[in-house]
């Protein structure tokens, strides 16, 4: 990269900034035009002037050439002898010429804005792709000292300022330099010797201005490194965030944001200073400037060497420069600023180890299967600090062999497989596959036809679906079909891609290529990923996740339709799977014992904070509905009856007795609040209770479940006048534009409840052994009667998989880079160590299903294993045994047990 | 439907808890938790850990202790025993396994709600230890006695 930003910005934007400069040019006329006609609008028609009888005409439209009084003060040059008006149409007709030029001069302003604006985005965007282009091509060594949020704080952040900057680069030094230098040369011709003293001052300036901000940059790039530590720290500690909990560090932490803040503080009130104080410095030497004007021109015109005409130009030129001279300051400052982000982001991203591109463009041609396989000779391999990882490794894997590599921690077996998948890269010797050197072969060759794992488990945000076909993403293979608006959006995509040479393929396109792995289509490689997934017994796990996952009706409105069907059939199977005694479903009719008063009274989830059953009290909206049926006073005196039993029972114990889990209506440190309220209602009815009484005993009977309760404060009466409430209250918020609840509805399906839920649509007797489980083993075997696991195995797959993957264990996460190292049918799969959060026996299960696999005539591939356990290499054709770095054995499993001493030690521990 | 007042009147028949202030076997019918189980299901196996003791409001529980020749049942409990009691006073895996022989109903008392009215009441360990105590010499005679028997019959 250019290590000087206005070089950068000019390689990379000559020609609007050319355009950029005519446009300025071009608006120059109607700029000075808008700034005579008033002079003229006043001195004309208003004030009268060569209107002194009635009668007499002006004429308009005399259009001269706009030269500054300081350069030409001779007649006028006439362009256009112009019309002739009286005094009021004079007027109108310069007012309304006035209206079009300050127009015009707007529109102007408009476009040259506009225009410099897109200019500074296009490079800057340019700059932005450049620097994450080269974060992928960075050998994998440098992100061992690189902090994530640096690089993202770097490309996001630091190069802000440059965009604004772009714009300016080059039209606001020509054009107030030209500024500038006019008005010099003026001074000069009126006298040279106060021309030569101004040259001197603004050279003076020029000199010592550079030298004063020498400090700023300086700083400028200190808070830059500061701000961008600060972000590395904040990253880090968000990634580390359960060590600090768990080692009560987070005032260790606290103190180390605070002295980077405070650095930043300093660093930047020491900018602030010194910025200030060259500004200063700047006004007060152009004023001085004035000051020798004045003393020496003045002096010279008392003793008649400079004639006072001459002065009084001179001062007037004089005035037009300190304006593009401070304009030029203030464009150098802003120069020196972003210069120094550039230069020290350039630094940050210089490498000359960097990918060449051509290793990572995308390919027309198929990409040709591994024929033969790795031919390593004279390996040797030596990290960063200097010790040898692994030496005098020469050996031959072919295609399709399988073969573990083993050997004691350390010894090399790890680096070796790293070395294979080009994770580390080989210090001396040849490492080939299929006769080219490793480094030679292009990422599109390896990155298909070489799989590798290892005990990362790390997972990007995304469906589970996303996370397996990543592997398959290497370049567009179908073009999305695109229609109007979103065709003509996406011809912008690629024009402007195409002008900042950022990347042009379309991320909206089919990127997984079916082909490849020959299937034809989506459905197809469903079933290829559930046929992997039942092999590495992780398909259960999936449906699991499906029946507890939701679906969007818009997208799947055929499976909430069948949906809907289960819960019929399992409604009418209750009685004979002996679940009627203990699952409620929801009728709309019925009171449901199971849940608490406020959900019998709501009837549905809450899509909104007040209708959520802890606010339902201070609800105005319930609480006018609740009086108008009559049931706030009797909800009121049930609530004083469970405030009072409850204040009996629990009031002598201590506030961390666990009696209090039990309590689901009200937490330990209430209770003081409800013997309060309690006294101050005594006897007395609802009306004579405060507000916050009120909302405070009403809390109660809303949370009240009197199967779980059990204080007997229900009956048939006030269930009957529920029911009531629950159905006006239902009509009256169906009403509204956005009803703030999702209505239970055993005709309807609830896209916010999940899948078992909506199935059950019910409640599950808590008083039940095992009530749960049984429901929940019902609901599964009801799936597969009505052949719909294949659905909710799809929806299992479009579970969010959370940042990181952390929504899923850490075994499945494994498991499912295995199972996608699977999905893209490697010529040879490397694995190193993955998988370590198996038990033994699963690592074994698994490694005999992938083992099988691999064998399998129709698609065979080659595996090489670096296993946890030594012992698993029994299963092997082959096994690479290390030791210090160096291959001390090769041979088959059952040779070496008998003959190999390290080997049977290894398999012994 | 059961109310408190009902499980407190079957708590008070548990002779352990006999001797407790009636508001605080509310308290401890309010904790425990109401559960049913089906014919078949078992409430604890023989060797867990316990971590409740189960007070039957209605059915028949069978106790079963499992030997290497397979189940044998050596007991039946009915309305308002009290199973399991041991595990919530000291740390011992179950001596049996408890089988539901019909439909069952029971109180299930946590160990940490029962040990927390205690630690809150002191009291009221005090009364345990009155009803342990009891028991124990019971055991103790039966002991003796039985050892007398055996005395006799080897002598004979």
């Amino acid at each position: 990269m250019e290590p000087n930003l206005l070089t950068y910005i000019w390689k990379n934007s000559k020609k609007e900034q050319t355009v950029a400069l005519l446009i300025i040019l071009a608006s120059m006329p109607t700029y000075f035009l808008s700034l005579e006609l008033p002079k003229q609008i006043v001195n004309g028609p208003i004030q009268g002037v060569g209107f002194d009888n009635p009668g007499d005409i002006a004429t308009f439209m005399r259009i001269t050439l706009p030269l500054p009084d300081f350069l030409y003060s001779g007649e006028p040059i006439v362009l256009f002898s112009g019309v002739d008006f009286e005094r009021v149409g004079y007027l109108m007709a310069l007012s309304i010429s006035f209206l079009i030029l300050v127009s015009a001069n707007g529109i102007f302003k408009l476009i040259v804005n506009t225009f410099k604006g897109r200019m500074g985005e296009r490079v800057l965007r340019r700059l932005r792709f450049q620097l994450f282009d080269r974060v992928l091509r960075f050998p994998l060594s440098r992100f061992r000292r690189t902090k994530a949020s640096e690089v993202s704080s770097m490309i996001k952040d630091e190069v802000e300022p440059m965009g604004q900057f772009i714009g300016d680069a080059f039209a606001m030094p020509l054009f107030e330099g030209g500024q500038a230098a006019t008005a010099l040369i003026f001074i000069f011709l009126q006298d040279v010797y106060l021309g030569v003293l101004t040259i001197v001052m603004v050279s003076f300036q020029a000199w010592l201005i550079p030298r004063l901000r020498k400090p700023i940059i300086k700083l400028s790039k200190q808070r830059q490194v500061a701000a961008r530590t600060l972000s590395g720290r904040l990253g880090e500690i968000v990634e580390g965030i359960s060590d600090m909990h768990v080692n009560d560090t987070s005032n260790y932490e606290r103190s180390n944001i605070s002295s980077i803040l405070n650095r930043l503080f300093f660093i930047r009130f020491e900018l602030f200073k010194r910025n200030f104080s060259i500004k200063f410095l700047n006004n007060f030497l152009l004023q001085f400037l004035q000051f020798l004007f004045y003393a020496l021109g003045g002096y010279f015109a008392i003793r008649g060497t400079l004639d006072i005409g001459q002065l009084v130009a001179v001062i007037a030129a004089f005035k037009d420069l300190p304006g593009p001279i401070r304009g030029l300051i203030n464009w150098d400052q802003k120069r020196t600023l972003v210069e120094a982000r550039y230069s020290q982001i350039v630094e940050q991203f210089a490498s000359d180890s960097l990918l060449e591109p051509e290793k990572q463009t995308t390919t027309v041609e198929k990409v040709g299967k591994i024929t033969k396989g790795f031919s390593i000779s004279n390996l040797g391999v030596v990290d960063d600090t200097g010790s040898t990882l692994l030496e005098r490794t020469s050996v031959e894997i072919g295609v399709n062999e399988n073969v573990a590599v083993v050997g004691p921690v350390n010894a090399g077996a790890t680096h070796f497989s790293q070395v294979l998948s080009r994770v580390i890269l080989p210090t001396s010797g040849r490492v080939e596959l299929d006769d080219t050197p490793l480094e030679d072969l292009p990422e599109y060759f390896t990155g298909r036809r070489v799989a590798f794992i290892d005990g990362n488990s790390y997972f990007p945000q995304g469906t589970i679906l996303e996370s397996l076909t990543y592997v398959l993403k290497h370049q567009p293979i179908i073009e999305r079909m695109r229609e109007g608006k979103a065709k003509t959006a996406h011809e912008d995509f690629l024009n402007e891609a195409r002008l900042t040479r950022n990347s042009e393929l379309d991320f909206d396109a089919e990127w997984i290529d079916y082909e490849n792995i020959g299937i034809q289509d989506q459905d197809k490689l469903i079933s290829r990923i559930r046929e992997i997934l039942v092999l590495i017994d992780l398909e259960e796990d999936i449906r699991g996740l499906g029946i507890r996952g939701s679906l969007d009706p818009k997208i799947y409105p055929e499976m909430c339709e069948q949906i809907l069907q289960a819960r019929q059939i399992f409604r009418s199977r209750l009685k004979v799977l002996g679940f009627d005694s203990f699952v409620e479903p929801f009728d709309p009719e019925k009171y449901n014992d199971q849940s608490t008063l406020g959900e019998n009274l709501l009837f549905g989830t809450a899509t909104t904070p007040s209708f959520q059953s802890d606010n339902l009290a201070s609800n105005t909206l319930i609480r006018e509905m609740l009086r108008k049926q009559g049931l706030e006073q009797s909800l009121f005196e049930m609530g004083k009856e469970v405030a009072s039993t409850t204040v009996e029972l629990f009031g002598d114990l201590s506030a961390n007795n666990p009696f209090f889990d039990q309590l689901n209506y009200m937490q330990a440190d209430d209770l003081p609040e409800y013997r309060a309220a309690l006294a101050r209602i005594g006897e007395g009815s609802l009306d004579g209770a405060t507000k916050e009484d009120q909302e405070l005993v009403l809390r109660l009977p809303f949370a009240y479940t009197e199967t779980k309760n059990r204080l007997g404060l229900l009956n048939d009466e006030l269930k009957d006048k529920i029911i009531e409430t629950r159905k006006i209250l239902r009509s009256a918020l169906s009403e509204l534009e956005h009803p703030p609840v999702a209505f239970f509805d055993p005709d309807h399906y609830n896209p916010a409840a999940t899948v078992i839920d909506n199935i059950l649509l019910g409640r599950v007797a808590s008083n039940v052994a095992e009530g749960p489980e049984r429901v929940f083993q019902a609901i599964t075997d009801l799936m597969d009667e009505l052949h719909l696991t294949d659905e909710i195995f799809r929806i299992g797959l479009d579970f969010n998989v959370g940042t990181g993957g952390k929504r899923l264990s850490e075994s499945i996460r494994q498991k499912l880079h295995l199972a996608r190292s699977l999905l893209k049918q490697p010529d040879i799969l490397i694995i190193n160590q993955a998988l370590n959060t198996l038990d033994a026996k699963g690592q074994k299960k698994l490694l005999e299903a992938v083992l099988d696999k691999s064998r399998d005539s129709s698609h065979p591939f080659g595996i090489i294993w670096v296993p946890m356990n030594p012992a698993l290499s029994q299963v092997f054709d082959r096994v690479l045994l290390f030791k210090d770095g160096e291959l001390v054995a090769d041979d088959t499993p059952a040779k070496l047990v008998n003959e190999n001493e390290l080997y049977k030690s290894l398999l012994a521990n | 439907m059961a109310t408190l007042v009902q499980e407190v009147d079957i708590l008070r028949k548990i002779p352990l808890f006999s001797g407790i202030d009636p508001v605080k076997l509310k308290l401890l019918a309010f904790a425990s938790e109401r559960v049913e189980y089906d014919t078949g299901q078992n409430l604890f196996r023989q060797g867990e850990v316990g971590d409740a003791a189960y007070v039957i409001v209605h059915g028949v529980a069978d106790i079963i202790v499992e030997t290497k020749d397979g189940e044998i049942p050596v007991a039946e409990f009915k309305d308002n025993a009290f199973v399991g009691e041991i595990a919530i006073l000291c740390d011992v895996p179950r001596t049996a396994t408890v089988r539901a022989k019909t439909k069952l109903v029971v109180l299930k008392i946590k160990k940490e709600h029962f040990l927390g009215l205690i630690n809150d009441f002191p009291e009221l360990g005090i009364e345990v230890m009155r009803e342990l105590a009891s028991r124990l010499s019971n055991t103790t005679n039966e002991l003796s006695e039985t050892r007398r028997e055996l005395e006799q019959s080897k002598s004979k």
